[in-house]
């Protein structure tokens, strides 16, 4: 059992890496296992800071992959470990993500975009949303929480730990450079004083219990001889997936009730969004937003309903409309039409929004 | 009359007995290894502390051929899989077994690193100078010569370079206080069992230990049992058989 730093309401001023680190204290996870890359640093530098305080463990691994492989490890050891990334660190760290996936591993990761494809730069993207919520060789088996802003790191990153272990599927925490490098006040808390009960870890490996005696050994795989043997399985796991989405996809709206155009946007750019509206409606523009936090899976009956209410839609990102993809799969059928405003790797300003919003009140989306 | 005697199979307890046949083309090494693992474990009663993992490969189909706690992952991730365990678990001996190509290619810089961090574990790289289950090509440690299927007129070192010597390599970084390397052979299962034990008690002892084991690959290497006997040898001759590092008390 860790030491919990937080046990009364804090408020304090910190950077978004700083607060996963204190946000994971919280939730009692008990190990971390990294590797650097901009912009998710900080994440391992405080908890190293706060090692000897809170008495949890910490590996500095060579590189992603085996970040994630010894994350898996430590998981099956039975504790709650965690690991975080970014960018091309994301994209190797893929390999281990996909065994979680296949092996339903609680795997918890903080994912703090910065541009791509490639290098490309170190500060800022929503670049990682499709590979985040699909990555690997598989079916996208994962929950992605989209965060907004300090507040939203702190709480979500502690329900990150609790869906993971609840439902047994990777489960993310996904930000960006801005969040994370950026100073916000945020109100630090002991989840029980909120009442959150953590979910108990398990030992997957060496459970208590002599083998042959108490429990058989434990033989834990990925691999399958037919291919119907696989399907079945994963038709298991789709069943399991679905009953919890209806559980656990969250949302929030802003003046998105009589919104005549509706904004579907996440993370930050949703604040940009909200900068955006209440200069607009100061203007008699009727607009609103509709922004999906669990962007994997979908709150797909809210969001039908919003856009039904609307009569334009605009989709903004800072990427080329990775998340409007898995959204409009879901509006099928609706004929709200919806224009865009894409900007790949780059911020959504209040200002482009606004201006964006203008143009649509005098030219409206066709298509 | 004839009276027909039924022996029990003299199986090592760390085993698993429910198995049966093994899953291993007939002549492989692989049953052999394990095996002698599979008794080194019981010599030190440590089937209750053991963390067996394997890599993908022919090693994935021993999944479930110990009768310890298992875990079977990607290629070459074997490695991190196991010091995730015994990082957060110190009590566990875990134990990595892979192939060459898991070892020495794909999970080279796992193998590396772990040796120099000392990682408190045990690394078992069966040598058959093959990939086996992809089918029979060019691994880090195919000899001189030696036809697979991506050298189907001999492996030309001037193009591909010598085979990797991974004993030597772990020995050369591995700290030299702390850790067990050996190179063993299928040829020799008693030898090979007692250094599976030294590697393990290495272990305890919390340091990290590598055992590389010359391994055949009949089907593979095209070869009768003769030749197969034969090209053991010669590996033996290419890939010297002896502790590299030991330490008191093993």
């Amino acid at each position: 059992m860790v030491n919990k730093l937080i046990k009364e309401d804090t408020k304090m001023f910190l950077t978004g890496n700083e607060v996963l680190a204190y946000a994971a204290n919280a939730a009692e996870a008990e190990f971390m296992y990294g590797y650097p890359i901009t912009p998710q640093n900080e994440i391992m530098h405080t908890w190293c800071k706060l090692l000897p305080k809170m008495e949890a463990g910490f590996l500095q691994t060579e590189d992603e992959i085996s970040a994630g492989f010894s994350t898996i490890g430590g998981i099956l050891a039975g504790k709650r470990a965690f690991t975080a990334t970014a960018g091309p660190g994301n994209v190797i760290m893929q390999d281990a993500q996909s065994m979680a996936e296949m092996m339903r591993i609680p795997f918890v990761c903080a994912v703090m975009q910065r541009g791509g494809p490639s290098t490309a730069t170190v500060i800022y993207a929503q670049q990682e949303t499709r590979l985040t919520c699909f990555g690997g060789n598989g079916e996208g088996f994962r929950v992605v929480y989209s965060t907004a802003g300090h507040q939203d790191l702190y709480d979500y990153m502690i329900k990150a730990f609790n869906t993971a272990w609840t439902y047994r599927f990777p489960t993310y925490v996904l930000a960006d450079g801005y969040q994370g490098k950026m100073r916000e006040p945020v109100m630090l808390y002991d989840p029980a004083s909120r009442g959150i009960k953590m979910v108990p870890t398990e030992k997957y490996l060496l459970a208590d219990g002599k083998i042959g005696v108490d429990r058989k050994s434990a033989h834990m795989r990925n691999t399958y001889n037919m291919e119907e043997e696989l399907m079945e399985v994963l038709e298991g796991y789709q069943k399991d997936y679905d009953k919890m989405a209806e559980e656990i996809a969250e949302y929030k709206e802003y003046k998105a009730d009589d919104a005549e155009i509706l904004i579907i946007a996440h993370g930050i750019v949703a604040r940009s969004a909200v900068t955006a509206i209440d200069q607009l409606r100061a203007k008699g523009i009727k607009v609103g937003l509709f922004r999906p936090i669990t962007i994997r899976p979908l709150a797909v009956k809210p969001l039908r309903e919003a856009v039904k209410r609307a009569k334009q839609v605009l989709f903004t990102e800072s990427a080329n409309g990775q998340l409007a993809q898995m959204v409009l799969e879901k509006l099928y059928g609706l004929q709200t039409p919806y224009s865009t405003l894409f900007k790949m790797g780059v911020g959504v300003t209040g200002d482009d929004i606004v201006n964006k919003v203008e143009a649509m009140v005098k030219e409206p989306a066709t298509v | 009359m004839t009276e027909v005697l039924t022996l029990p199979p003299n199986l090592p307890n760390a085993q698993n007995a429910e198995v049966g046949a093994s899953k291993f083309c007939p002549g492989c090494g692989h049953g052999m290894i394990l095996k002698s693992l599979a008794f080194a474990i019981d010599d030190l009663n440590l089937k209750e502390k053991a963390v067996f993992g394997c890599d993908i490969g022919c090693s994935l189909l021993s999944w479930n051929y110990m009768d310890v706690d298992t875990v079977q992952t990607h290629h070459g991730r074997t490695t991190p899989v196991i010091y995730g365990v015994t990082r957060a678990n110190p009590e566990a001996v875990g134990i990595a077994y892979m192939g060459d190509g898991g070892g020495l290619a794909i999970g080279a810089q796992h193998l590396v690193n772990a040796a120099v961090r000392g990682e408190k574990m045990l690394i078992i790289v069966a040598n058959n100078t093959n990939y086996g289950m992809t089918g029979g090509q060019m691994s880090p440690t195919t000899m001189p010569g030696q036809r697979t299927e991506t050298t189907p007129y001999g492996r030309d070192c001037s193009v591909t370079g010598k085979p990797a010597k991974g004993a030597e390599m772990v020995a050369a970084i591995a700290d030299h206080e702390k850790s067990y390397v050996a190179r063993a052979s299928v040829s020799n299962l008693r030898n090979l069992r007692k250094v599976f034990t030294k590697a393990l008690k290495n272990v305890e002892m919390g340091g990290f230990s590598f055992v590389e084991v010359l391994s055949l690959c009949p089907l593979n290497w095209r070869t009768n049992n003769v030749d197969t006997w034969g090209r053991l040898k010669t590996m033996e001759e290419c890939f010297e058989v002896k502790e590299f590092l030991s330490r008191e008390g093993l």
